[in-house]
């Protein structure tokens, strides 16, 4: 890294430091979401499992979700209100401005994920997955923290105004819902089923659920990669443009 | 004889099928003031952008510092700073971590911090959030920092739309600062007392056209001299006035008659003793010099037809 990235990245770390709501978003809601689903609705649903042990990997997504709410925003003020601009002009590199970003969402990523997996172990959790199982799932989530901040990069590039920029990031929340997060797809309608198994999220889900089981299921980890690339590339792609077009 | 600061020749850009600049000339000499005057949405911010580096041309040659912008971005951006339309300080950081954001990008030294907080006027909200500070304090925090790389041209892109009377006077100031510094000042501003009070040279920006430019007082030369305006209740009266003042030209949907003349009190007194004598009265009479505002709304009324 060089040294306009170190210094972009201190100025997106005091940006979360200084911005509650961001945090509240990014680590309080997804403990909010697992005590209401682990402590209110955990009975009423029998998964075969622990309910906890079958929730806590969706939720770990879940949180990765809605860290990206706050990393939509704040790019798309600093696009529009011409920070962005500002740093063009003194020839700050696309990497420093936009890798920045990235970097800082997917450390919140982390911390969010840390704070999730205290009270999971707090509810119970007892997964039986070892080192290598633990590392995979780190593996996991890093690389899905960072798929998908590139995407929402690219939403904050592109949207009119932090209010836009904010909504546009709503279907990435929603999405973990409909997928195997929460109850199996097999449970769901038809349809909602059909759209639960096929969606990106469920084998990435899956993969994290397998891994922390302790028996990872090739084909989901497969899918799980080469949606987690697909979704990075096109969100890198999307975003370098937008920023060397938009001015 | 040295190279001008900034020259466009046949500057064209087009946003899918909508010509936002049509062929732009100009020449701005180094250490002067060049004003960009022009309506909103004249291309007023597209020709700042494109002078910057943050827009490509469709069209034309421009050299800034001596350089391409098209080809030589990186030299051109060694050469200039830029202040753009909306205040761009970061609200989450205080004044002072604002300018030190931008002395660990560009370089300069942790004094020329301070040194910028006290010239503008900011040391004592060095440390409060930007976010807290009244416009005319945003906007001088925003020039501060782009002055952090002591550019030698400076663009300022409507540095005072929004503020209050006594702020604009305060950035007027800086910018005068700055001119006696030597640095080469490109205005653009929709405010023609803004363009009198500080440029140079103007270029009057209509619908992506220039369409006129010259020194302030060439401009104001361009229209007719002194004139009477008299404002009247009724339309009546205004076709009454019209006919006993010879060379006057009514204005029906304002009710006003205007009456050339030179504005000395013997020229007024006549006028006067004329309406008296027709027993026609007027609601309100004053005397105008020519100043920039005529100029701009005869020039973009023309184009707009």
């Amino acid at each position: 890294m060089n040294s306009h990235s170190i210094v972009m990245l201190r100025r997106n770390f005091k940006h979360i430091a200084r911005n509650p709501t961001s945090v509240f978003n990014a680590v309080l809601m997804p403990i909010v979401v697992m005590l209401m689903f682990v402590y209110m609705f955990g009975d009423a649903f029998n998964v075969g499992v622990d309910y906890v042990d079958y929730a806590t990997p969706g939720l770990m997504l879940l949180a990765v979700c809605y860290g990206l709410g706050a990393t939509a925003t704040a790019v798309n003020s600093d696009m529009t209100k011409g920070i962005i601009n500002r740093f063009k002009v003194m020839d700050v590199s696309r990497g420093a401005v936009l890798t920045g970003h990235v970097i800082a969402s997917v450390l919140t990523n982390l911390v969010a994920i840390a704070a999730l997996l205290g009270v999971a172990f707090l509810l119970g959790f007892r997964p039986a997955a070892g080192f290598l199982g633990w590392l995979g799932a780190f593996g996991v989530v890093v690389l899905l923290g960072v798929a998908t901040g590139w995407l929402t990069v690219a939403l904050g590039l592109a949207a009119k105004s932090p209010e836009t920029a904010g909504l546009a990031s709503v279907p990435l929340v929603m999405l973990p819902f409909f997928s195997s997060a929460i109850v199996p797809a097999e449970k769901m309608g038809p349809g909602l089923r059909q759209f639960a198994e096929y969606q990106p999220f469920t084998p990435i889900i899956e993969t994290l659920r397998g891994l922390l089981a302790g028996s990872p299921a090739t084909g989901d980890v497969l899918a799980a990669l080469a949606w987690s690339l697909g979704i990075a590339v096109v969100g890198y792609v999307w975003a370098s443009s937008t920023f060397k077009k938009r001015a | 004889m040295t190279e001008p600061a900034i020259t466009a020749s046949g500057l064209r850009k087009t946003y899918q099928d909508k010509v936002v600049l049509d062929g732009i000339d100009f020449d701005v000499p180094a250490g002067t003031v060049f004003s960009l005057l022009g309506p909103n949405g004249a291309g007023k911010t597209t020709t700042v952008n494109v002078l910057t580096t943050l827009t490509r041309a469709d069209g034309g040659t421009v050299r800034v510092a001596g350089h391409d912008v098209g080809r030589e971005a990186k030299a051109v951006r060694a050469a200039i700073g830029v202040t753009g339309q909306f205040a761009a300080v970061d609200e989450l950081l205080t004044g002072q971590e604002n300018l030190q954001l931008m002395v660990d990008l560009a370089g300069g030294g942790n004094r020329l911090v301070g040194e910028l907080l006290d010239r503008f006027d900011l040391t004592e909200a060095a440390r409060k959030p930007a976010s807290t500070y009244s416009g005319g304090m945003r906007r001088k925090l925003d020039l501060a920092m782009t002055l952090v790389g002591r550019p030698r041209i400076v663009f300022l892109d409507e540095p005072t739309t929004g503020l209050d009377p006594r702020s604009r006077r305060t950035m007027w100031a800086i910018v005068r600062d700055l001119v006696a510094d030597g640095v080469t000042i490109f205005l653009t501003t929709q405010y023609l007392e803004e363009a009198d009070q500080l440029a140079d040279r103007i270029a009057v920006l209509d619908h992506g056209h220039i369409v006129a430019q010259g020194t302030p007082d060439e401009l104001k030369r361009r229209i007719p001299g002194t004139h009477v305006r008299l404002r009247f209740t009724t339309a009546a009266e205004l076709g009454a006035a019209a006919r006993i003042l010879p060379g006057s030209t009514p204005d029906e949907d304002a009710l006003t008659l205007r009456v050339p003349g030179d504005g000395g009190t013997k020229s007024l007194r006549s006028l006067l003793d004329r309406l008296d004598e027709y027993s026609v009265n007027a609601e309100e009479l004053s005397v105008h010099t020519p100043d920039l505002d005529d100029v701009f709304l005869a020039l973009t009324e023309g184009a707009a037809k």
